[in-house]
């Protein structure tokens, strides 16, 4: 089982690595490409811990296959900020309070980051959806939901 | 540590060449969500995989009246759920796929996969029943097409021979008056596996009050999820009366061969087999009587937990 070419845009950056064929999205990002913010939960889709945006989707990148995911756009949680600011997500956590562990927060703000790419201004109701797919153990998931509608208010007046 | 290679198709003839060449050696991927868990699980070894997730054309979603619903097998059980036409004509089916995991994995899913990995408690499979869904396969000698409810053969076994593929679901327009709604009932919501799923179809006559048509589907009750066609006999030609409608349920409960396990015990599974056939009938005749019921308002019907 040899290692094969892949080639993907990760973070706005083209990369080319060579990857086990059996390789999960979420071993190549970590372990090949070192961007460990994106976490391993239960390696089984259940958890959101690993959750990343392949291709404008948000995704459990453990239930992904590395080679299929050749020529794609993939953004981790280390492609939100710029270099002056924090995405309004992640700004909105941390003044919300939306994280206590941290464990599971890169895999509900990518969830997030996904669900307002598609609904700008969804619903409290919308947004428990959206991340119903993500475990956390700490919060009790009020503040999350808050953190996520001031990021939405926040974004949409932005414009 | 286990592993195997990785074989991407490119098109669907490279497909059935590849699966011809490797066999019972090799598994088809498309979404992987399945296949990833269940390989490290060690419950699924092959020795190779063949991706058809880059086959082009191939996910695509379109409704006709003529034609009704064709569905591609690699479209996305996310893009199933938010298709406005599957919203609006086939409710069964689109809260089939908004019970179904969590939003990361419906993005990855096919409606393929789901089919053919052939799961009694596979939450898109009792709507697609009920909508009288028709397989189009392609194999080496070329294409056939066979009602869903005979692809089925038993717990993660089909009628697909080496070298075939699913490549369409289609789904037949539903007349006029038609209403359909699908309930899962699961320990912890849309993350967990389906302890018991239901989906019912209704369409009336044009008084608006006669049974012209009802389909039931039952799934996580029996080796494959199936109609329960001796319930549905009894809607047929009638007044849709409460005191029918439970009856009907009582017929698909006698019809359920659920097992214990670990989300219920038998006896429990077909006291719900009644209460979510009686549930979901109620709401597809409100639906086929003229009530629209918003998507919103399907979806938080569409998952009901057991705590």
């Amino acid at each position: 089982m040899n290692k094969q070419p892949l080639t993907m845009t990760v973070n706005g950056h083209e990369r080319q690595i060579l990857v086990a064929p059996y390789y999960s999205l979420l071993d190549t990002l970590r372990d090949e490409l070192q961007l460990t913010g994106t976490k391993k939960g239960c390696d089984e889709g259940d958890c959101g811990a690993c959750t990343v945006i392949l291709n404008g989707k948000a995704v459990t990148s453990c239930l992904v296959l590395a080679m299929s995911a050749r020529g794609a756009e993939v953004t981790t949680v280390e492609g939100l900020a710029t270099p002056d600011a924090l995405h309004p997500v992640q700004q909105a956590f941390i003044e919300r309070g939306g994280l206590q562990c941290g464990y599971c927060t890169p895999g509900l703000i990518m969830a997030a980051v996904g669900l307002l790419e598609e609904n700008p201004q969804p619903s409290a109701e919308e947004v428990k959806f959206a991340i119903g797919g993500n475990l956390c153990r700490c919060t009790g998931y009020t503040k999350v939901v808050e953190a996520i509608l001031l990021a939405a208010d926040r974004m949409a007046s932005l414009g | 540590m286990l592993r195997f290679d990785f074989l991407e198709a490119r098109n669907l003839r490279h497909a059935i060449s590849l699966l011809e060449r490797h066999g019972d050696e090799s598994r088809v991927v498309a979404g992987s969500t399945d296949f990833l868990a269940r390989w490290r699980q060690g419950f699924w070894r092959p020795a190779a995989v063949v991706n058809l997730k880059g086959i082009a054309n191939l996910g695509r979603i379109s409704y006709s009246p003529q034609n009704g619903l064709r569905l591609g097998a690699l479209a996305t059980v996310q893009s199933i759920e938010s298709n406005a036409q599957v919203r609006r004509r086939y409710q069964a089916l689109a809260t089939g796929a908004t019970s179904f995991a969590g939003v990361q994995v419906r993005n990855l899913a096919t409606i393929g996969g789901n089919v053919c990995n052939a799961s009694p408690a596979g939450d898109t499979l009792p709507a697609l029943l009920a909508f009288d869904a028709q397989c189009t396969i392609a194999g080496p000698e070329g294409s056939r097409t066979l009602p869903l409810t005979e692809l089925f053969l038993g717990p993660g076994r089909t009628a697909l021979k080496q070298g075939e593929v699913l490549t369409q679901l289609t789904l037949p327009a539903p007349l006029p008056r038609t209403g359909s709604l699908y309930i899962k009932h699961s320990p912890r919501g849309a993350m967990d596996i389906a302890t018991v799923g239901v989906a019912s179809v209704v369409t009336l006559e044009e008084d608006g009050r006669t049974c012209r048509d009802a389909r039931i589907a039952l799934g996580a009750v029996g080796p494959t999820p199936f109609r329960a066609t001796d319930a549905e006999n009894l809607l047929k030609g009638q007044e849709l009366t409460a005191g029918l409608l439970a009856q009907a349920a009582e017929a698909a409960e006698a019809a359920a061969t659920p097992i214990d396990d670990v989300r219920g015990t038998a006896g429990y599974r077909k006291a719900m087999v009644e209460a979510l056939t009686r549930r979901t009938l109620q709401y597809s005749l409100q639906m086929a009587s003229g009530r629209a019921m918003p998507f919103e308002e399907q979806r938080r019907l569409a998952v009901q937990t057991a705590f």
